[in-house]
């Protein structure tokens, strides 16, 4: 299917009243300026529970990892399911950049940078997981391949080291995607700032000037770094899933994983972009630029990938039953039905049953709808992992060796911190960076000036002929 | 090794003759009720005949509804590291910290071990232990460290470990077995549960020589002779003779 002409996708934002090109770079740099109370309130929230969960840590590192709530047979808790949560958020922002914008979906121009700036920091946030896991902290580094005297190496055979390697590759790429990609609205934040800000946007915007050799330079750049990004988005979560699908585990050991997972991914990842751009919009009156018409379209592709997730969730069951093993049918009757029927049940209700709203076009662009809808549909992806992870693994093959977790107030404390030091980063980021990609929007309203002149002309031309 | 159920009267000399050998950590009763316990050798305890409802309130240990006092009928398995011959544990190590040797042991590197608990998850058995606290310190402070076994090694903070087949055992038989330029012989190492089996449930031996003590005694047994979880494939190292009921023989 070809894309939708950019003009098309302009008329249909259809503003008010369009801001000019100079009006873009005040409202957009103006959320840098200035003081917002709801931005230091929750700033400070962010480093109070930032530094909550590090003294937390600290304690836990000292003490050892019995502070968390493991009991065997569950050996991954809270800090795993927390882990692939924050990688899920971090889908969206690459789809949206990347894949979005290789199939010229011009729609995106104005919530790209956002959900760039969500994917790096979730990406960051989640990246910290496998090391607070981990038993044995400060010797995080055998996971890494380095050259020793001792010959000792890493196992290529375990998922858990794909992992170490798709998080990092993914990591450095999408860095990379948003630095490039912040050029441009970096050169309007130094050509506005003074004294050592000056300084730090000047390094960071790489002697742009805005010429016509650096824009065709910067175009080939964010193409080619698409194309990196772009199977970066299946691969890096498929291999997440693979930490499960690999094992031997009933209900973990299943082929549908990979594309299950990267769907609910993008589903929680775009659920995420709009629980944190609604309240940016408000708060920094951005409404000019981030219209209803983009909530519509990402409520599109959560009604899609919901239904990616419903589907999956179906097949699991119906493979379990189907194939006839005893363990996988026990390990899903215990899921549904066991003792943590709770979280199964949220995990339903709110990534398969609640999106169904979304086919009506009203809910659609109703915001405030939206924001609590998604902030369910996050709370919903987090409880599907928390299904996968400890339901499988709580009942196992030998009855004797069954046994229930419940998180500790320790696993609370950094699930809480994790979201702070998600926001924190987040949060500075708002009064560094222009959280708009003001040269995007600019682009839009060209091709939709373009497109007026032209329609002028074949107006003008036509009603001659008349 | 071959452990004969039927001979197995659950008397759990075996699991204390370990936690002596092995140095292996007490946990306490807080931790014990989290299923914490350090033990690398567990008698499971079947009861009934063994159509077990899983009933959902029922929160660990095989089926306890079916258990009545003075009731006769049930089953012990003696569960402990089965050293797969394909075994889970291994693939899944980042570290290579659990490892096959050529002897068929699957080895625990402690040193090496980083404490991802993939091996524990992935384990089909459940018979690998994490050290949750530094508990060796815990148990043995100062010159209570006199008491341990010095050919052990106190696993610290953060470390999986498991049955090793009291791999000490076998390393002391082996020198002098060089020495004559010999295998090490049958019957030369005994495992600290084997040696305090009162009724001489287990033997342990090479079970690649078919005329060791273990190969023996599944080939005897042929008809009870299983693998616990066979069809997992896991190609497990210990042979269970199954238990007879007396109104079945």
């Amino acid at each position: 299917m070809a894309p939708p002409p950019a003009t098309a996708v302009a008329d249909a934002m259809n503003p008010p009243v369009r801001p000019q090109d100079s009006q873009a770079n005040i409202d957009i740099m103006a959320v840098t300026k200035g003081f917002h109370w709801p931005w230091l309130i929750a700033l400070l929230f962010a480093l109070s529970g930032v530094g909550l969960a590090a003294a937390t840590l600290a304690w836990q590192t000292y003490e050892g990892l019995g502070v968390a709530g493991y009991q065997a047979p569950v050996f991954w808790g809270v800090y795993i399911i927390t882990f692939v949560f924050w990688i899920g958020i971090g889908h969206a922002g690459t789809l949206i950049s990347a894949i979005l914008y290789l199939f010229r979906a011009k729609w995106r121009n104005a919530i790209n940078r956002g959900a760039e700036t969500m994917t790096v920091f979730a990406v960051l946030t989640a990246a910290l997981f496998p090391l607070i896991h981990i038993g044995r902290l400060w010797k995080f580094y055998f996971l890494l391949p380095y050259p020793n005297q001792r010959y000792l190496w890493v196992n290529f055979k375990s998922p858990l080291l794909w992992d170490v390697f798709a998080v990092n590759t993914y990591l450095t790429i999408s860095v990379l995607f948003f630095l490039v990609g912040l050029i441009p609205d970096i050169a309007i934040a130094r050509d506005r700032a003074v004294g050592w800000k000056k300084v730090v946007y000047t390094i960071l915007s790489a002697g742009w000037q805005g010429t016509g050799k650096q824009w065709k330079a910067h175009s080939r750049a964010v193409l080619h770094l698409s194309g990196l990004a772009t199977p970066l988005v299946l691969s890096v979560h498929s291999i997440v899933s693979w930490d499960f699908a690999m094992s031997i585990v009933p209900g973990w050991h299943a082929t549908i994983f990979a594309p299950y997972f990267v769907a609910g991914a993008i589903f929680g990842g775009f659920a995420m972009v709009i629980v944190v751009m609604v309240p940016v919009r408000r708060i920094f009156r951005l409404e000019a630029y981030i219209t209803d018409y983009h909530f519509e379209n990402m409520s599109r592709f959560i009604l899609f990938t919901s239904l990616i997730c419903g589907y999956a969730y179906g097949a699991e069951y119906f493979i379990a039953w189907y194939s006839a093993v005893e363990f996988e049918q026990t390990s899903f009757w215990q899921r549904a039905f066991g003792p943590y029927w709770f979280s199964t049940w949220c995990m339903i209700i709110f990534n398969v049953v609640m999106p169904q709203a979304l086919w009506i076009k009203k809910l659609r662009t109703n915001i405030p709808f939206l924001f609590v809808l998604c902030f369910f549909i996050n709370l919903g992806m987090w409880f599907e992992r928390y299904v996968i992870i400890i339901t499988s693994l709580s009942r196992e093959y030998i009855p004797a060796a069954w046994g229930l977790y419940i998180p500790s107030l320790v696993e609370m404390i950094v699930l809480t911190g994790s979201f702070c030091w998600f926001s924190m980063f987040f949060l500075l980021y708002l009064k560094m960076f222009p959280i708009i990609a003001i040269s995007e929007v600019k682009e839009l309203d060209i091709h939709a000036r373009d497109h007026a002149r032209h329609d002028a002309h074949a107006a003008h031309a036509s009603g001659g002929a008349h | 090794m071959t452990i004969d159920n039927d001979k197995c009267t659950g008397c759990s000399a075996c699991i204390t003759a370990c936690y002596v050998e092995n140095n292996v950590s007490i946990v306490g009763e807080k931790q014990a009720l989290m299923h914490r316990e350090m033990t690398w050798l567990r008698i499971e305890r079947y009861v009934g005949d063994g159509d077990d409802d899983a009933s959902l309130d029922s929160e660990r240990r095989p089926i306890p509804s079916g258990e009545t006092l003075g009731g006769t009928q049930v089953r012990h398995l003696p569960m402990l590291c089965q050293h797969c011959g394909a075994a889970p544990c291994e693939a899944v190590c980042p570290v290579i910290a659990t490892y096959h040797n050529d002897e068929g042991i699957n080895g625990m590197v402690y040193n090496r071990c980083v404490g991802t608990r993939y091996c524990a998850n992935n384990c089909t058995y459940k018979v690998r232990r994490f050290n949750y606290f530094d508990y060796g310190r815990k148990n043995w402070p100062g010159l209570l460290g006199l008491m341990l076994n010095p050919d052990v090694t106190v696993r610290g903070q953060g470390v999986m470990e498991k049955c090793s087949f009291c791999v000490q055992r076998i390393e002391t038989a082996r020198q002098p077995a060089k020495d004559a330029g010999k295998p090490i012989a049958d019957g030369a190492v005994k495992t600290a549960c084997q040696q305090s089996c009162p009724s001489d449930a287990i033997s342990f031996g090479n079970v690649r020589d078919k005329a060791s003590a273990p190969s023996q005694r599944a080939q005897q047994g042929a008809a009870r002779a299983y693998h616990a979880l066979q069809v997992l494939n896991t190609r497990s190292a210990v042979t269970y003779l199954g238990q007879v009921r007396r109104e079945e023989s």
